[in-house]
């Protein structure tokens, strides 16, 4: 029971930081963008050279773990490294593609985000090929923080207890961003009414960049921390989408609090269906969340408009 | 160079150029006159294929279905039953902002195909389900004869499809739905509900996409759940995108092109790289149908064939 709990809620940050990205690209660049989970995938396996390439600098090539985790300071420059390396592709898939489509049809751009989805997709198949990846081979032994007598008991490794509080900082800074800065409220002034923002001195253009870099970066750490928490497989991405979406949805478009919520409450369902339905059918999930949410409340727990 | 494997080529690529008209076809209903953007295509061509095999095939222990009827009746349970999922999905998702119904789409796919995988009493699992039944295979034996055969069968059907999707869009039925594509509010102002139409047409076009599942097994005579992933959906979009989508004649077109590049640059990749480096090849190939897609809508949004502009015969008389 409790460990259910506690694999719902590892999960559900991953998924928490991948659908506040598309919350705030679906809001603010206004098209459900279904590359955001390739922006996941690339992000972990930009991770993994960018890896190599510091080890290989720093000499040695070996990592010597901080404290109890698994991993050292390498990976976090890595992790960096990564997600400044995703948002910059952000940008050129933005240059070379939406940015000619975006004075036409919402939907067209959907098409294209998902052409642009499956090319990313194979890419990474092509680059770095189909087995899985580790950031590290290092062997963590779970702390036993309940016993097994009291509701089944509760295991944790000290990695997935970093990746739970690290997504509650990195969405904390990302709220601070939001409500404290100019940017950030040049953003949510774009995302309500980009024809006042504009002519309230906003410049639209600077704000759409922002958000994907914005949007890609959060996406790379969120690869980034799906890969220290399981393995690297170039399906990553796309397996998350669903769960993605239906957080963000549950959440409400365009809500960071609520994609944070969304994301947890998609992770929790995921892990209690398990025992119930079993583990094959545990993407199922996110879809009867996704139907129930748009038969019950279509506008999300925090949404605003329809 | 002898006749005979190149005719036998030939109708074989021919016969799948027909299927996937057939499917693009139905895509090009919801998304050429409708505006509705499916991304779940594989998943109701996976129902129509199933259900039909699963009707007309023999018996199998352990596994449900395997009726042994008609053929023909299994091609009709194939359009019901994708018809019926297809209209599950769209009572739920076609009330709300369009973008939805392409994210509830892509998860009824993700579900039939984990369904597909899982549900063994049901699909077979992963090993899928064999021995379907081929119409007058016994009649004509597995060579060449047959396959000609249901190349004719696929043309009936094809032409059949056709000829009903023509005279549904040139009917006062498709012109509300193209008015709905263009402008809601006006259609809705001149008393069109605009949400039922949409659920007809998207429940038409999901109809026709699981036909084509169909005519798919009985070719092939066995389907597993990997006939129908998402790659399936994508090569469907292209056909419509590249042919020009709202134009019955783009969709065929599209499916000859994008099946031709598709198999020629499959051939070629084949040909040229060393087995260890195939399956990075095939993940080249999907990038360029990828490719295909985005350079298609900065370019050329219209695809080859647009749409045919739909003049009043008395407007034109005036000009």
């Amino acid at each position: 029971m409790l460990q259910l709990l506690a694999d719902g809620l590892i999960v559900g940050s991953v998924i928490a930081l991948g659908a506040v990205g598309l919350t705030l690209t679906y809001s603010i660049l206004r098209f459900a963008n279904f590359g955001q989970g390739e922006f996941m995938t690339w992000g972990a396996y930009l991770a993994v050279s960018a890896l190599s390439f510091v080890l290989a600098m720093t000499g040695g090539g070996v990592m010597e773990p901080i404290g109890p985790f698994s991993f050292g300071w390498q990976l976090i420059a890595a992790m960096i490294m990564a997600a400044t390396l995703t948002a910059l592709l952000a940008l050129l898939l933005d240059w070379l593609l939406f940015r000619r489509l975006r004075h036409g049809n919402a939907i067209t751009l959907v098409i294209a985000s998902f052409g642009a989805a499956l090319a990313l997709r194979n890419l990474v198949q092509f680059l770095w090929g189909t087995l899985p990846e580790y950031y590290t081979r290092e062997i963590q032994i779970s702390l036993r923080l309940v016993p097994r007598d009291v509701m089944g008991g509760l295991r944790i490794t000290p990695d997935q207890m970093l990746v739970i509080a690290m997504t509650m900082i990195v969405v904390i800074g990302l709220h601070l961003l939001l409500t404290r800065t100019t940017l950030g409220r040049a953003m949510r002034a774009t995302a309500l009414n980009p024809a006042l923002a504009r002519v309230a001195g906003v410049d639209v253009n600077a704000v759409v960049r922002a958000t994907w870099i914005i949007g890609a970066a959060l996406a790379a750490i969120a690869g980034v921390f799906a890969g220290i928490v399981g393995q690297i497989r170039p399906m990553l991405g796309f397996d998350l989408l669903l769960p993605l979406f239906a957080a963000a949805i549950l959440g409400g478009i365009g809500s960071v609090w609520g994609a944070v919520l969304g994301g947890f409450i998609v992770g929790l369902a995921e892990s209690f269906s398990v025992p119930i339905f079993g583990a094959e059918y545990r993407a199922a999930t996110a879809f009867l969340v996704l139907i129930a949410i748009l038969l019950l409340r279509p506008t999300g727990l925090f949404g605003e408009k329809p | 160079m002898e006749f005979l494997p190149v005719l036998s080529y030939a109708t074989f690529f021919l016969v799948f150029v027909g299927i996937f008209a057939v499917m693009a076809l139905g895509l090009n209903l919801q998304w050429g006159f409708c505006g509705l953007f499916n991304v779940g295509v594989a998943g109701f061509v996976a129902v129509g294929a199933y259900t039909s095999a699963l009707l007309t095939g023999p018996p199998e222990p352990g596994r449900f279905g395997g009726f042994g009827v008609p053929i023909l009746l299994g091609w009709i349970g194939a359009m019901a039953i994708s018809g019926i999922a297809a209209f599950i999905v769209g009572a739920a998702a076609l009330r709300l902002r369009e973008d939805y119904l392409a994210i509830t789409t892509f998860g009824i796919a993700v579900v039939i195909q984990l369904v597909a995988l899982n549900a063994e009493a049901l699909t077979g699992g992963p090993f899928g389900i064999q021995s379907i039944p081929k119409p007058f295979f016994e009649l004509l034996g597995s060579g060449l004869a047959w396959n000609l055969a249901y190349l004719g069968i696929v043309a009936c059907v094809l032409g059949l499809v056709w000829w009903a999707l023509e005279r549904l869009v040139a009917s006062p039925w498709g012109r509300v739905l193209r008015a709905i594509r263009e402008d809601e509010m006006a259609a809705a102002s001149l008393g069109k509900r605009a949400s039922a139409f949409r659920l007809q047409s998207f429940v038409l076009g999901c109809m026709v996409m699981g036909l084509g599942g169909a005519l798919y097994a009985h070719f092939v005579g066995y389907i597993a759940p990997e006939d129908f992933l998402p790659i399936l959906t994508f090569q469907i979009w292209a056909m419509l995108i590249v042919g020009g989508s709202g134009n019955n004649a783009g969709a065929v077109a599209g499916a000859l092109i994008v099946w031709a590049i598709w198999s020629v640059s499959g051939g070629l990749l084949r040909e040229v790289l060393p087995q260890a480096e195939q399956a990075r090849g095939a993940a080249l190939q999907v990038v360029l149908i990828g490719v295909l897609i985005a350079a298609i809508l900065v370019a050329r949004p219209r695809g080859l064939l647009g749409e045919r502009a739909s003049v009043s015969r008395h407007a034109k008389d005036q000009s």
